[in-house]
């Protein structure tokens, strides 16, 4: 029996007075593509960074490939996990920022190569290799030798998921890929999304691009003030919501 | 609606007419007077009390040259002391840690907060405090013959340095956007890697101009050390003068050659900056 590559169970995370997620459960699937769609304050990327503990959880747990992250449990009580282990739990999974954030001062080569070599301590030659391999697969075999300045966003974009795909993570968080993208260059990074899903590559994509998630999402998940409104398969959720918070919400985005 | 014409007539072509060159009366005036001032500057140091032949003399003997070299060599370590212990002081400054954070705070306060000259008197004067010092059991000496000039200098300007330049390099991490934090994280790394891989090679770009400007300080605040024998350039154009009273020939040589080091530094920032500018487009293309 197969179990989730991740779950989440009764997640809450609060900001302040804020609560950004109300006891939040999820499963997500080897191999599935999950969209979380929602209005912005909703918790899907307050959701996503808790996934790689970016964000830290108040309650509840979040088990990532049958582990416990953030925490171990002992005699009834949790003990939070030292830097060095939580960073090692953040190898299985890959981030994918809204504002790209490359390293400005490495070329995409280098940004490409920092995390095996420097982190997972592999040979500098084998993961070249590797990397331009990657470059190639994002289409951008020409430019490893560019700095991020003298990239487009897509572009960017592009080298920063292959940086993401260089540490071999088991799944892909992507928190709103496009949403900083001119209109032009959304096309090139979904293109990469989509080569990337139909490889067989787990992902969790907070996206506003409902055309993508309706093309792509094997689930797409409708979040709302924190909590998960609406749970399906794209063309359910997308096509027929049940809940009306739903549908206010697509029938305003569309 | 009726179609709009090609263009509309009643504009001349200016095609092929540069704009004519402004006068400048102003600057024109403002620099002769300038000029003037300055004659009259010359002339009057040129006939004051001054052997102009003592300070060409002086310029290039050989305890002068020792002593600016000595003021190299003091600058230069005392910075580098700076720098390692303002690296390690914003680091702490920064960390999550109480404890270390309240240690870089209370000593950023304390060499902030008293006059460079009294640091250097209190660590030449140690021995009042501690006859002797050591390590209890293994290794002890008496605190005179161990705090030279040259160390009481070193540790008081690097030390003191130390302080502003955690200020500066704060400044400069701070600069540095925290989404780079959080993907250097996303890659597995720990926050100390982070900030040697990641933080610390982009925030050096913002802190260069500020710490070639320390720099510059502290090589002149070398001459404060004169106060306690050690033999920097000033130190030694006073003992020269002390025997041939030639009081502002000698000052003259000095600035001179304060004024020769601090022109060559500047050329030198500028490779540094172009250095720690990767990746920025101004430089990339």
């Amino acid at each position: 029996m197969t179990k989730p590559l991740v779950a989440i169970r009764s997640v809450s995370k609060h900001f302040g007075e804020f609560q950004a997620l109300k006891t939040v459960s999820l499963d997500v699937w080897p191999g599935e593509v999950m969209c979380l769609i929602g209005a912005s304050g909703s918790g899907k990327t307050t959701l996503l960074r808790c996934v790689n503990q970016l964000t830290t959880i108040d309650s509840g747990g979040i088990w990532l490939d049958g582990e416990l992250l953030g925490v171990r449990e002992e005699g009834g009580r949790l003990y939070r996990l030292t830097e060095r282990q939580i960073a090692q739990q953040r190898l299985k999974t890959g981030m994918v920022f809204q504002r790209f954030n490359l390293f400005p001062h490495k070329t995409a080569l280098e940004n490409i190569i920092e995390g095996p070599v420097q982190v997972q301590g592999r040979k500098s030659d084998e993961v070249r290799s590797e990397a331009i391999e990657l470059l190639r697969r994002v289409g951008l075999a020409t430019k490893a030798d560019s700095y991020p300045a003298q990239l487009s966003g897509g572009q960017q974009q592009r080298v920063a998921i292959a940086r993401a795909l260089a540490m071999k993570p088991m799944l892909m968080l992507f928190d709103e890929p496009t949403s900083a993208l001119d209109p032009e260059l959304v096309g090139e990074v979904l293109a990469v999304m989509k080569e990337l899903a139909q490889s067989g590559m787990t992902m969790m994509v907070v996206t506003h691009e409902l055309g993508f998630a309706r093309e792509v999402a094997d689930r797409v998940v409708y979040m709302d003030q924190g909590a998960i409104v609406e749970s399906g398969s794209a063309l359910d959720v997308l096509g027929a919501p049940r809940e009306a918070r739903t549908k206010a919400f697509l029938s305003a985005v569309i | 609606m009726k179609a709009a014409p090609a263009l509309a007539e009643g504009f001349p072509d200016l095609s092929g007419m540069h704009v004519a060159r402004e006068p400048h009366w102003f600057r024109w005036l403002s620099a002769a007077l300038i000029v003037v001032v300055l004659v009259a500057i010359a002339r009057a140091f040129a006939g004051g009390q001054i052997e102009w032949s003592y300070v060409s003399r002086f310029l290039t003997a050989k305890v002068i040259l020792e002593g600016i070299v000595n003021t190299m060599v003091m600058a230069v370590l005392a910075m580098a002391l700076g720098i390692v212990l303002g690296v390690v002081v914003a680091i702490m400054r920064l960390s999550p840690n109480p404890v270390l954070k309240s240690v870089a705070a209370g000593y950023t306060w304390l060499f902030r907060g008293t006059p460079l000259i009294l640091q250097l008197l209190l660590w030449f004067n140690l021995a009042l405090v501690f006859p002797t010092i050591g390590i209890p059991g293994l290794w002890s000496a008496r605190a005179v013959d161990v705090m030279t000039p040259f160390l009481a200098a070193l540790l008081g300007l690097g030390i003191n340095q130390g302080a502003y330049t955690s200020e500066v390099m704060r400044a400069g991490m701070l600069s540095v956007d925290i989404g780079q934090y959080e993907a250097a994280q996303a890659i597995g790394m720990g926050r100390l890697r982070a900030l040697r891989r990641i933080i610390l090679p982009q925030a050096m770009r913002v802190v260069i101009p500020p710490i070639g400007n320390e720099f510059i300080g502290l090589v002149k605040a070398t001459s404060l050390a004169s106060v306690i024998q050690y033999p920097e350039v000033l130190h030694n154009a006073e003992n020269i003068y002390y025997a041939n009273s030639r009081v502002i020939e000698l000052l003259i040589v000095a600035g001179l050659w304060y004024l020769l080091v601090v022109s060559i530094l500047t050329p030198l920032q500028m490779l540094l900056e172009r250095r720690f500018a990767r990746g920025t487009l101004q430089f990339a293309r």
